[in-house]
């Protein structure tokens, strides 16, 4: 699919509504003078402009539901060091604005009317492009079979919880699984520790149901959990991966 | 440009865009990994590198062969289009000039080439883009073969345009008579992608 012949034009965003996910984590819906939705897995870039004219571009994918014209939503995490990220989880209010490109990309997507099992894998805040799929599929007529096995350090650190569980509750084939990879809490019902082959085999949709794959996360996991997904059988061609690296500042 | 509320450089931000980092680009020690799907592992004994056109291989190297040729060593700052540059970085390889030599060919077969790798990845370039020492075919980062996250045993290094130019896993340069738009080119990023014109995606200037 091609999106060639669209001019990524900067609009003035306003941020409309901002609330917290986590302690490090916050979504901030934006709308825009001209935005006609997007496909889930997409990403917009931002750019931020100080009164001395210096200026800062950060790319973060969407968190909102697809083909949803009236307001886009990213999910951002604070990086202790970062330049924007910690302006838009600390700063930034309701009311305020800032310039914006996007949709952009058109590989790591995802379409409601691809029925083949849609199989999703976050490590950290790489959840954010895979929760906009969810929603897409939750607002599709026939929602695909879907799985997603979600790696967090801790539990006060998993985005979106309380709407994932929601999704879920639903019984509309879709199932979740949490690794914690930080800690292990006595009353906690997920899975521990990084994603390995048996956590695949037991969780993730098998390649004979020949589901599409998105692996989303920092460098390393999805290095790790790519291999992995080919020596269970996957072609290579079923999985899309999207990594953010050590600088962190991606999503 | 619009001011953005409370928002300032962060103090000690160690480079601003100027002379040496294009304009929406940020300086990072760090050397991210962005590709589209797993890593490539294509042993070197079935390695090689061709040039093709018209269906046609017209030249091509096997590793050993390969590591033959004129090793040129390059440092050279380096530029995402997700926004991250990486300055001095330091490489070893081939340039094209010289496989265009040790194919024989006096002139380009076309103005336009398609490089293909390992897992399908593709990426359009204009011969103009690779001649007079601007693109290599490398093996070696900062003396050491490259690891196969960063697209060893050989990638693409065109420097002067954003790194998705920079073709990981290189296997086949394909000259073509158009500028036919590769694997990010036809989804909605710029046909060249010169950084300090800020091109981005489809329809920047």
């Amino acid at each position: 699919m091609t999106i060639a012949g669209v001019f990524h034009e900067w609009q003035l965003a306003t941020a409309v509504a901002i609330r917290d996910e986590t302690p490090f984590v916050r979504t901030i819906a934006f709308t825009l003078p001209r935005w006609t939705g997007h496909l889930a897995g997409q990403h917009v870039d931002l750019r931020l402009t100080a009164e001395d004219g210096y200026q800062a571009e950060r790319s973060y994918s969407i968190a909102s539901a697809a083909e949803e014209p009236a307001s886009m939503e990213i999910t951002v995490e604070r990086i202790v060091d970062g330049e924007v990220s910690p302006f838009l989880t600390g700063e930034l209010v309701a009311g305020d604005t800032l310039e914006i490109r996007g949709p952009i990309g058109g590989y790591f997507t995802w379409r409601p009317n691809l029925q083949a099992p849609l199989m999703l894998i976050a490590g950290g805040s790489g959840v954010v492009p895979l929760m906009s799929m969810l929603r897409t599929r939750d607002r599709s007529m026939i929602p695909a079979p879907a799985a997603l096995l979600y790696s967090s350090r801790k539990r006060e650190g998993i985005i979106y919880r309380a709407e994932l569980d929601r999704l879920t509750a639903k019984n509309d084939g879709l199932t979740v699984t949490y690794t914690l990879t930080r800690e292990s809490p006595s009353d906690w019902q997920g899975e521990t520790g990084r994603i390995d082959e048996r956590m695949l085999k037991t969780h993730a949709i098998p390649a004979e149901r020949g589901p599409v794959m998105f692996v989303c996360g920092p460098t390393v996991f999805v290095e790790t959990v790519a291999e992995h997904l080919l020596r269970l059988g996957h072609p290579e061609t079923a999985i899309k991966t999207e990594r953010f690296g050590p600088t962190g500042e991606h999503s | 440009m619009p001011v953005t509320r409370g928002f300032s450089r962060r103090p000690g931000a160690p480079e601003i865009p100027g002379e040496r980092l294009p304009p929406g680009q940020f300086a990072t020690p760090e050397f991210p990994v962005l590709t589209a799907g797993p890593t490539q592992h294509t042993p070197l004994e079935q390695w090689s590198l061709s040039f093709q056109h018209e269906g046609r291989i017209i030249s091509s190297w096997k590793w050993a062969q390969f590591t033959t040729l004129p090793q040129t060593e390059r440092t050279t700052d380096i530029h995402c289009v997700t926004k991250w540059s990486k300055f001095d970085t330091h490489w070893r390889g081939v340039t094209f000039d010289d496989l265009m030599k040790a194919a024989e060919l006096e002139s380009p077969v076309t103005p336009y080439v398609i490089a293909h790798c390992d897992g399908g990845y593709t990426t359009n370039l204009p011969i103009a883009d690779l001649r007079d020492g601007k693109a290599m075919v490398v093996t070696h980062f900062e003396d050491k073969p490259i690891a196969p996250t960063h697209g060893g045993p050989a990638r693409l290094l065109v420097p002067h345009l954003y790194f998705w130019k920079s073709a990981k896993w290189v296997r086949r340069l394909e000259f073509i008579p158009a500028n036919t738009p590769g694997f990010w080119e036809s989804m909605g990023y710029h046909l060249r992608g010169d950084p300090w014109r800020e091109q981005r995606y489809t329809g920047d200037p």
